[in-house]
């Protein structure tokens, strides 16, 4: 019990975060963890005792969080629209600074494979080789759908009204 | 001559899991590609912002129902008693080779009947008895009131046995929500400070069981049911329980 302790509990603020980042409302999401962990606890004897459970235990949340959005194909809200607003949108102090609520908007439009993807590399710090684990995917797949996904990214970004670097020539669209 | 740069590079540069010596490589190819160190500028600033956006869900204060520590040992709880009510059962088999046992019954009884109450109710004497600030809800002082609650929450009427002549003074009482529904203690002490807990509530099963000791951590108790409602009186080991729980019966069953 406390070996479980030690390594699952150390987890759960970034099982929740990778929850929020996929399902819409926070009780959702904290109910996804909460299966998770559940489920972690009863299987523990499955896991592999190599390092850190950590890929494990995003693969069974991720799991669960696929199909509970497969079942429900809730209609899209931002994520973490109860979250403080002052965590999500900083002062305009650097030139470069995105906001984050246009990204968290242009995150909930990629597909769930590509958003996955680019929190659990980007984010979430796994290894490639351990999103591929989660992802049930080969390494190469993980490698061209996060490509494609940061591009998509970039896109959408690009059509978002965003301060301008002022060191970089303004474009602006005239109507 | 050096590898050509890939994709994957350029991803593992985002990243930052590029080896050294590739990472320099990347570099100086990005350096000549104003282009490609755009891209992975706008990516790199990108990734950045994501992590800060999310990060204050991270920093949050779990949630009470994600409490790694409740869900452990709710997940394991059952599955003890089952064990050790099982070994009670081999033990009982072999000694006595009791008619008419079944598992099933057994099983049952586990996790409804006399095992569960007594478990419930070693569990609320380790909550409220050691509390030195409020180990109960209501006091002695307003006797009528707590058993006027408890009462009406029971919905039986609930007596509160006087075991002064053994030396416990009454201290008040409090509801404990069980799984198999509300539940009264009532709590004594004595002049050197012990505590005892009596514990009670409606059985579904074993509605109807002579007087059997149990002990867990340190505490023992002596419980038994009579017309559906069960009891336990709960305190350190080598209290002495047995004639103080005569006592409480014979108290409760003359006011049947």
């Amino acid at each position: 019990m406390s070996e479980m302790l030690l390594l699952v509990e150390p987890q759960i603020p970034a099982l929740r975060r990778y929850a929020r980042a996929l399902v819409p409302d926070r009780s959702a999401a904290d109910d996804l963890v909460q299966d998770c962990l559940e489920r972690a606890i009863s299987r523990w004897h499955q896991w592999r005792k190599e390092g850190n459970p950590r890929a494990w235990l995003f693969s069974i949340l991720h799991n669960l969080a696929m199909h509970r959005l497969a079942k429900a194909r809730p209609v899209r809200q931002v994520a973490l629209e109860d979250a403080d607003e002052s965590a999500l949108s900083r002062p305009a102090q650097q030139p470069d600074r995105i906001e984050h609520r246009d990204l968290l908007r242009a995150l909930d439009q990629l597909n769930e494979a590509q958003r996955s993807v680019l929190l659990l590399v980007g984010v979430e710090d796994l290894s490639y080789a351990e999103a591929a684990r989660v992802l049930e995917v080969p390494i190469g797949t993980v490698m061209s759908r996060l490509s494609r996904a940061r591009e998509k990214l970039a896109q959408i970004m690009e059509g978002t009204a965003v301060d301008t670097p002022a060191t970089q020539p303004v474009l602006r669209r005239i109507k | 001559m050096t590898r050509p740069i890939s994709e994957d590079d350029l991803q593992g540069y985002v990243d930052q899991v590029l080896e050294a010596a590739r990472r320099a490589e990347v570099e100086d190819y990005l350096s000549s590609n104003p282009d490609e160190a755009r891209r992975v500028e706008r990516y790199r600033t990108h990734r950045a912002a994501l992590r800060a956006a999310l990060a204050p869900i991270a920093a949050e204060p779990l949630p009470p129902e994600l409490n790694l520590v409740r869900m452990i040992e709710s997940q394991r709880r059952p599955h003890r008693e089952w064990t050790r009510w099982a070994a009670a059962a081999a033990v009982f088999l072999c000694i006595g080779g009791m008619a008419g046992w079944s598992m099933r019954g057994a099983t049952d009884r586990g996790s409804h009947g006399i095992v569960a109450l007594a478990s419930e109710a070693t569990d609320s004497y380790q909550v409220y008895a050691p509390d030195r600030v409020r180990p109960v809800e209501m006091d002695q002082t307003d006797r009528a009131g707590l058993i006027r609650w408890a009462s009406a929450r029971l919905g039986r009427p609930v007596s509160v046995p006087d075991l002064s002549a053994s030396g416990y003074r009454f201290m008040g009482g409090r509801l404990v929500a069980t799984a198999h529904g509300p539940a009264v203690l009532f709590m004594y002490d004595d002049d050197h400070g012990k505590r005892l807990v009596l514990f009670s509530r409606e059985m579904t099963v074993d509605r109807n069981t002579p007087m059997s000791q149990h002990a867990r951590d340190g505490l023992e108790g002596v419980a038994w049911s009579n017309q559906g409602v069960g009891y336990t009186l709960v305190g350190p080991s080598s209290s002495q329980l047995r004639p103080l729980a005569d006592e409480v019966r014979r108290q409760v069953n003359s006011t049947l």
